[in-house]
């Protein structure tokens, strides 16, 4: 891939020394508005409606009534500064409105002013304030540089979560008619054909039969990739990015082989043909249920008993801490299994089992590291016990790779950094803002390149992949060190010695 | 009766009121406001009572900001430690006969009084040392640890410069309870220390001291890890699912 000079990259920090505040250095930086027929689409108004400001803090009234944690965030923050350098976007850019308390405090000071007495009463005194225009410009910019990734709750000694309030403002925005083109085009296309993409169901057959064909071309084995197939045991929905995107389709190739070689029926539906649910970006409850009824609608139609998710981290908070909630009960699928399971789970489990052959020496070209997604590591669990989600992932990976470094610390498990594409972000009018975002991931990866030899990072989710593929460059690293974990199964699986 | 007595009496039965009845407001506010998805930040216990234990740990010792920021931790770990030694130390003035364990504390409030000015003009001072907590500071952080100080070295002076009659100060908040007022004592440093201190009761509910029930109130602390297994249903978003045709038998 060829290298943009025209984007500034940031260097690797000697001593991973906090950046040195540089105020409005990133003011400029804001995601293309949603055009009136995207935002209509969604039941949202076309352009910013003339009485913006009292709609807006109509709908935070109504927020603080439906959602606990936006009201506890809002009242509990002591300004102690724990959170102050756990963004990578403040570490990427220096600005300070990318601390995650200075971009809350951008919506706290309106609900101060409006919701509090002290705010009603000695405004200046609290940092309250009116919801200007320039405020709102803000809002639009620095809550499109939040990605949702949840670090910052970690260490915060309150748990206040970025992401809540982040959600609610593109919420309140959406409703006065300020959204986003990149979240909101895609939600529509969701809706009209089922998947981020608009890819359609003769396309979605087309592009499953040519992965049949390939993969026995390769292998000589033939792999069924079906779709649509009523009475299948398993419903897999998956990123739509996993039908042709690199690395994400080994990833797929890597799903169908698995289910290959342990005997199980699975289809993918052409109804609910995306896993991410992009309305947990814009933060809209109605829209989340409205997106998620399709999963319910498809695995009762194709009658199935399981339904499994495949790599994608925010699709997996969607999918293992929502789906209950949006598009339960689940009680027509098999109790036997989690509701809904995700991919690695499945496969880590058929490796216990012996019910897989993998050969790891298969891999012997490659050394290994990991970077855990956020929404997978903070937002989630895989398995039956707490911190599953960061075993499960490297035991496949161990199963399929004999080399395998973990990277720092502190920038794994539950402190891992966002890939810096997440939440929304994963659009070129971005791109700044997304190469900047990916520094502190990028430091830890050329720690363990220049130390361990490591030549791949494998990630589950087809955001980081997408990501670290197009951003990586831009450091210096080529862009198909990312890859899959089930495309390291996939290397590593031996066809033809189970089934 | 003194007009000062009067009015400390009056300013305390205000305070007192303050306080019970908009923490009582906050408290029930937080209670009822439905959580509408579950977002406990992971890894999350699995159970009820491995979430006790971690807002335990979180009241107790600081967990989360612990893993955060040592300097940050240790200075409010000296702040509120301090803060809670104090307080015991103090029960003295409101119980007849003084507790047995009230009695041990004693020296140990002491220690704490100092632990936590020491704690708190180290807070203060990352506020304007630290360039990422000057910008996040507002001019209501630099009143509120303002007052603390105050709080904290007019209560010490008390101790150690100018002492005053504790024992009518005593009969002063004991008559307080029992509405049968007593003169209270009129050095200076007590009618500070006790202004201030009505002062801080009565802005504690309005301010970011709420974080004191907030912290019990976090959803990403507070929920248990069990989505795939319980469903979780805030009553207004039922309504959105009588919308769905593909509802099942639940």
């Amino acid at each position: 891939m060829a290298k943009k000079p025209e984007y500034d990259v940031p260097a690797f920090r000697p001593d991973l020394e906090n950046p040195a505040i540089v105020a409005g250095a990133m003011a400029h930086s804001q995601p293309f508005i949603a055009a009136p027929e995207h935002q209509e689409a969604l039941g949202f108004p076309g352009e910013l409606v003339d009485n913006w400001e009292q709609k807006a803090v109509e709908k935070l009234g109504d927020l603080l009534q439906k959602n606990k944690a936006l009201r506890v965030y809002l009242d509990s923050c002591v300004k102690c500064g724990a959170c102050t350098d756990k963004c990578h976007y403040f570490i990427g850019t220096g600005d300070p409105k990318n601390m995650p308390v200075a971009r809350q405090d951008l919506l706290r000071s309106v609900y101060r002013r409006h919701f509090t007495l002290a705010g009603k009463i000695v405004p200046g005194l609290v940092g309250a304030k009116d919801l200007t225009k320039d405020l709102l410009d803000d809002w639009y910019k620095y809550f499109h540089q939040c990605s949702q990734c949840r670090r910052c709750a970690v260490f915060c000694p309150y748990g206040i979560d970025t992401a809540e309030i982040s959600m609610a403002a593109r919420d309140i925005m959406d409703h006065i008619g300020l959204g986003t083109k990149y979240n909101n085009e895609i939600l529509g296309k969701v809706h009209k054909i089922g998947n981020n993409l608009g890819l359609p169901e003769n396309a979605l057959i087309d592009t499953m039969e040519g992965l049949e064909e390939d993969v026995e071309e390769e292998t000589g084995v033939l792999v069924r990739f079906p779709v649509d197939q009523k009475g299948a045991d398993v419903l897999l929905v998956t990123p739509s990015a996993d039908f042709f995107a690199e690395p994400h389709v080994d990833g797929l190739i890597g799903y169908a082989k698995v289910f290959h070689q342990a005997g199980i029926s699975w289809t993918v539906s052409s109804y609910a043909s995306e896993a991410a649910n992009f309305a947990m970006f814009i933060g809209n409850y109605e829209q989340m249920h409205k997106v998620s009824q399709r999963i319910r609608q498809a695995a009762l139609d194709l009658g199935v008993k399981r339904i499994i998710f495949g790599e994608c981290g925010h699709a997996w908070r969607v999918a293992y801490s929502f789906l209950n909630s949006l598009a339960g009960p689940w009680d027509f699928l098999d109790p036997k299994y989690p509701r809904p399971q995700h991919i690695l789970e499945v496969t880590n489990d058929l490796i216990k089992r012996g019910a897989i052959n993998l050969d790891a020496s298969a891999n012997d070209d490659k050394v290994l590291t990991f970077h855990d997604s956020c929404n997978v590591a903070r937002a989630t669990r895989m398995g039956d016990v707490e911190g599953g989600q960061f075993i499960i992932p490297r035991e496949v990976i161990r199963a399929s790779v004999n080399k395998f470094v973990d990277m720092d610390p502190s920038t794994i498990h539950e402190k891992t950094f966002c890939c810096g594409g997440g939440g929304g972000l994963l659009t070129d009018d971005l791109m700044e803002l997304r190469i900047k975002g990916a520094l502190p991931r990028m430091e830890a990866l050329q720690d363990v390149v220049e130390n361990h030899g490591v030549t791949h990072m494998a990630a589950i989710c087809a955001i980081c992949k997408s990501q670290f593929a197009k951003v990586m460059p831009y450091y210096g690293f080529p862009m198909d060190m990312i890859v899959s974990v089930h495309q390291l199964v996939s290397d590593a699986i031996q066809l033809g010695t189970k089934e | 009766m003194s007009f000062l007595t009067l009015a400390y009496a009056l300013a305390f039965y205000f305070a007192a009121t303050v306080i019970i009845v908009g923490l009582a407001y906050k408290i029930r506010q937080f209670w009822v406001t439905p959580a509408p998805l579950k977002i406990p930040v992971m890894p999350a216990p699995l159970t009820n009572k491995g979430v006790a234990f971690r807002l335990a740990r979180e009241v107790t010792y600081f967990e989360s900001l612990f893993k955060s920021n040592k300097w940050i931790w240790i200075l409010a770990i000296l702040f509120h430690a301090g803060l809670l030694l104090v307080v015991l130390r103090h029960l003295r003035y409101f119980t007849e006969p003084v507790w047995f364990w009230v009695k041990l504390v004693q020296p140990f409030g002491i220690y704490g009084g100092f632990a936590m000015v020491a704690g708190l003009l180290g807070l203060w001072a990352r506020r304007f040392l630290v360039e990422r907590v000057r910008y996040i500071s507002s001019l209501s952080d630099h009143l509120m640890l303002a007052l603390l100080v105050m709080i904290g070295v007019s209560g010490l002076m008390l101790k150690f410069v100018t002492r005053t009659d504790i024992i009518a100060v005593k009969a002063f908040f004991l008559g307080l309870m029992r509405f049968d007022l007593q003169p209270l004592p009129q050095e200076p440093a007590l009618l500070v220390h006790l202004g201030l201190i009505a002062v801080l009761m009565i802005i504690f509910p309005f301010s970011k001291l709420l974080h004191v029930p907030g912290v019990f109130f976090s959803p990403s602390r507070n929920q248990v890890d069990d989505a795939r297994e319980k469903r979780h249903l805030a009553p207004w978003a039922a309504k959105l699912d009588e919308t769905r045709e593909n509802a099942t038998a639940e």
